[in-house]
């Protein structure tokens, strides 16, 4: 389904999408007060992204470096070419401690790599420990946002759905009473479990440690008491020294959720005494993007979720409408980047506003790759001919003075004299909801032509 | 002053007031104003829909039209945007391509940077909702749009507050983008009028009477959403406002 119908769809509910524009735009304007509060907000976007460039310059290096100095600290390094492979690897670790229950932070990463279907069909029980994943979870949906997964949900359709599955009371929507039933619910998960996996939000080429941020410390929780943790990362993950560590723990959460940092920030940097750890370096498309000069630095990412936050159409369309595990602006780039055919429509649900560029804390230039990407969509061939022919035609006219000219005159006779019923028909989708313009009897330079003429009398 | 008069063809088609509002207040400030005939379209349709072979040949004929002047001067942020940001895209290293971005101006900043108008004489005793089209503000830099953490400035602005008896409205959020976006505005007419609906919103509580945009591609979409739901509320160009020409009646929507 292309963006534009889902997000139709989406519109029609008017009253959600007012409460999910609104919902959204409050944490924007969140984020507006706290990178207000930060003198040096813009030379810190510039730093970061610097650093990032140079980083996946050298990429390869600083994963050597990164592996070197983790393996040197007793944990144990895996590398997955795909997401197959990184799925894989997880079931292996798991089988060969005879787990069968584990508990999992925040992590985009397996969401990409569909790990938990994988596992559940292998027979593991996979719990999400990040309320919000948890609530998706339950529902058997994907996240619609990558730092606020059921940001779509009200609080009242929580209270139903603990209300079915953990037997709250009916018709509860108190945030404190149904986040304290997902706590002890949760809580009973995390003191069982075999084993604990995490995403990674930073590694630390120099220490060869990783830094994961939550703020509901589900990571410490998840980590702290099974035998093994399992850490899945990008290889776009990577950041030199520890002491760039700061410059991006500045950026995260000031830019995802407004606040100064994130509650937990853990350093994960050995395996505790009697504990495995495994960190899973993934590719799974990313050596792709960053040798395609035109894209790359959309790895220079750090999922903070502001472009969403701020892009004009997610707001009124939601997460799901964009049919990808990373949605919005961000997720319109990388996404058919990978795979133009799939994901064709998702550059072009974009009004250029440019908004997430400006808000974008690695400075990506959003808004101008996905500019560039429709470049590729057009010339591929997957441009459908409803967008195509219009432009061909425009183009045939554009380039004559003359076929404009008439053209221009006769457009304009034929809105003004055509019976409203045949210019606003079903062909035509600006005039569903819009009226057009009121036409004039003379086109400007017609105006203007006789204006000088009158003068030069 | 030397100026090329670039008018954008739907302003050309649909609102020759706009266009000639930006012809009078170019000779009010001392250019020497010329309209080459042969102008149409600076290409942006085609390169925003990733047509760029397409975008080329109409971006050529560009070129060539204004090729001698000592400025092109267009009432439109986003067209001048093209010219000045994407052109070097679809012609690579290209010194015709290079000298077009830097003589092109968008009016609003030719008065402003070029000019040095610091105040238009003038009354309009109006409220006055300025939308800030994403462009004029991102692109060129317009003024400083509210994701970046710098001194606020607003070139646009500026040049109304000179009017006496103009007010400009404070709205709730300054620059969300109005949802015109070219094609978008067809190919995502649901978002799209969702948004332009935001606005006029936004607009209205904050007591807009009229609504003002340096782009009339914005407000085309947001005056035509308005006008189909029968609001009070009058659009006009910037140009128009500093230019002193009348506040149109709005026009109910035809029946």
């Amino acid at each position: 389904m292309s963006h534009a119908t889902a997000a139709r769809e989406f519109i029609a509910d008017s009253q959600r999408t007012k409460w999910h524009d609104e919902t959204i735009w409050f944490v924007r304007h969140k984020r507006d007060l706290a990178a207000a509060s930060v003198p040096e907000w813009e030379l810190l976007r510039s730093t970061a992204s610097a650093i990032k460039r140079h980083t996946l310059s050298r990429l390869d290096e600083y994963l050597e470096q990164f592996e070197q100095n983790a393996i040197r600290h007793g944990i144990k390094v895996h590398w997955a070419r795909d997401a197959a492979e990184h799925n894989e690897i997880v079931l292996k670790l798991l089988k060969e401690k005879g787990v069968t229950n584990i508990v999992k932070s925040k992590s985009m990463l397996t969401e990409e790599c569909g790990l938990n279907p994988y596992l559940e069909a292998a027979g593991i029980e996979v719990v999400d420990t990040d309320l919000g994943e948890r609530i998706v979870q339950m529902r058997k949906e994907h996240p619609s946002h990558i730092v606020l997964p059921a940001i779509h949900i009200k609080k009242e359709e929580v209270g139903e759905l603990f209300h079915e599955q953990l037997g709250t009371e009916a018709g509860a929507a108190d945030p404190n009473y149904l986040t304290e039933a997902a706590r002890n619910h949760l809580r009973d998960k995390l003191l069982n479990a075999g084993a604990g996996l995490t995403g990674v939000n930073f590694a630390i080429a120099e220490t060869g440690g990783i830094v994961v941020c939550t703020n509901e410390g589900n990571a410490d929780l998840g980590t702290a008491l099974p035998p093994i943790h399992i850490a899945s990362m990008g290889i776009e993950k990577l950041i030199p020294r520890l002491e760039h560590l700061g410059v991006f723990l500045r950026l995260l959460a000031r830019s995802a959720t407004g606040q100064p940092i994130t509650a937990y920030s853990s350093h994960f940097h050995r395996p505790r005494e009697g504990q495995e750890m495994h960190i899973i370096l993934v590719d799974n498309g990313r050596s792709g993007i960053l040798a395609d000069e035109d894209f790359n630095r959309s790895l220079n990412c750090i999922r903070c979720g502001a472009c969403l936050n701020t892009c004009p159409v997610y707001r009124r369309s939601g997460g799901h409408s964009y049919h990808a595990t990373v949605p919005g602006p961000i997720g319109s780039v990388i996404n058919p980047v990978r795979d133009p055919a799939k994901f064709e429509s998702l550059p072009f649900a974009c009004s250029l506003c440019g908004s997430c560029s400006e808000v974008c804390p690695v400075k990506i230039p959003l808004h101008h790759q996905l500019y560039a990407l429709r470049g590729v969509i057009a010339e591929r061939g997957l441009l459908p001919l409803s967008k195509r022919a219009p432009l061909w035609f425009a183009t045939a006219v554009f380039r004559r003075p003359w076929l404009y000219r008439a053209g221009g005159r006769m457009a304009r006779m034929v809105l003004r004299c055509l019976p409203r019923a045949l210019v606003y028909n079903r062909l035509n989708p600006w005039g569903r909801q819009r009226e057009l313009p009121v036409v004039p009897e003379q086109s400007f330079r017609r105006a203007y032509a006789d204006r000088q003429a009158k003068r030069s009398k | 002053m030397n100026v090329g008069l670039f008018i954008p063809c739907y302003i050309d088609q649909f609102y020759p007031r706009v266009g000639l509002a930006t012809v009078d207040l170019l000779e009010r400030f001392g250019a020497t104003v010329d309209y080459p005939e042969q102008q149409t379209c600076c290409g942006q349709p085609m390169a925003n829909t990733g047509c760029q072979d397409d975008a080329r040949v109409v971006a050529e004929h560009f070129l060539q039209t204004f090729k001698d002047y000592e400025y092109v001067v267009a009432p439109s942020g986003s067209c001048v945007a093209m010219v000045r940001h994407h052109y070097a895209g679809l012609f690579g290293t290209d010194a015709r391509v290079e000298a077009m971005a830097k003589k092109t101006f968008e009016l609003c900043e030719f008065l402003t940077d070029v000019v040095g108008v610091e105040q238009v004489e003038g009354e309009f005793p109006f409220r006055v909702g300025l939308h800030n089209a994403c462009h004029g503000l991102r692109e060129l830099r317009l003024g400083n749009p509210s994701e970046h953490m710098a001194q606020p400035f607003n070139k646009v602005a500026s040049l109304l507050a000179g009017l006496r008896g103009l007010e400009l409205v404070e709205l709730s959020r300054s620059d969300d983008c109005c949802g015109f976006g070219g094609t978008f505005a067809v190919s995502e007419e649901a978002v799209s009028c969702q948004m332009g609906n935001d606005r006029l919103a936004d607009h209205e509580s904050a007591g807009t009477q009229v609504l003002a945009s340096a782009d009339m591609s914005c407000l085309m979409h947001l005056g035509g959403l308005a006008r189909r739901q029968n609001k009070p509320l009058a659009v006009m160009h910037v140009a128009e406002i500093l230019a002193g020409y009348e506040v149109p009646q709005p026009s109910p929507a035809r029946s």
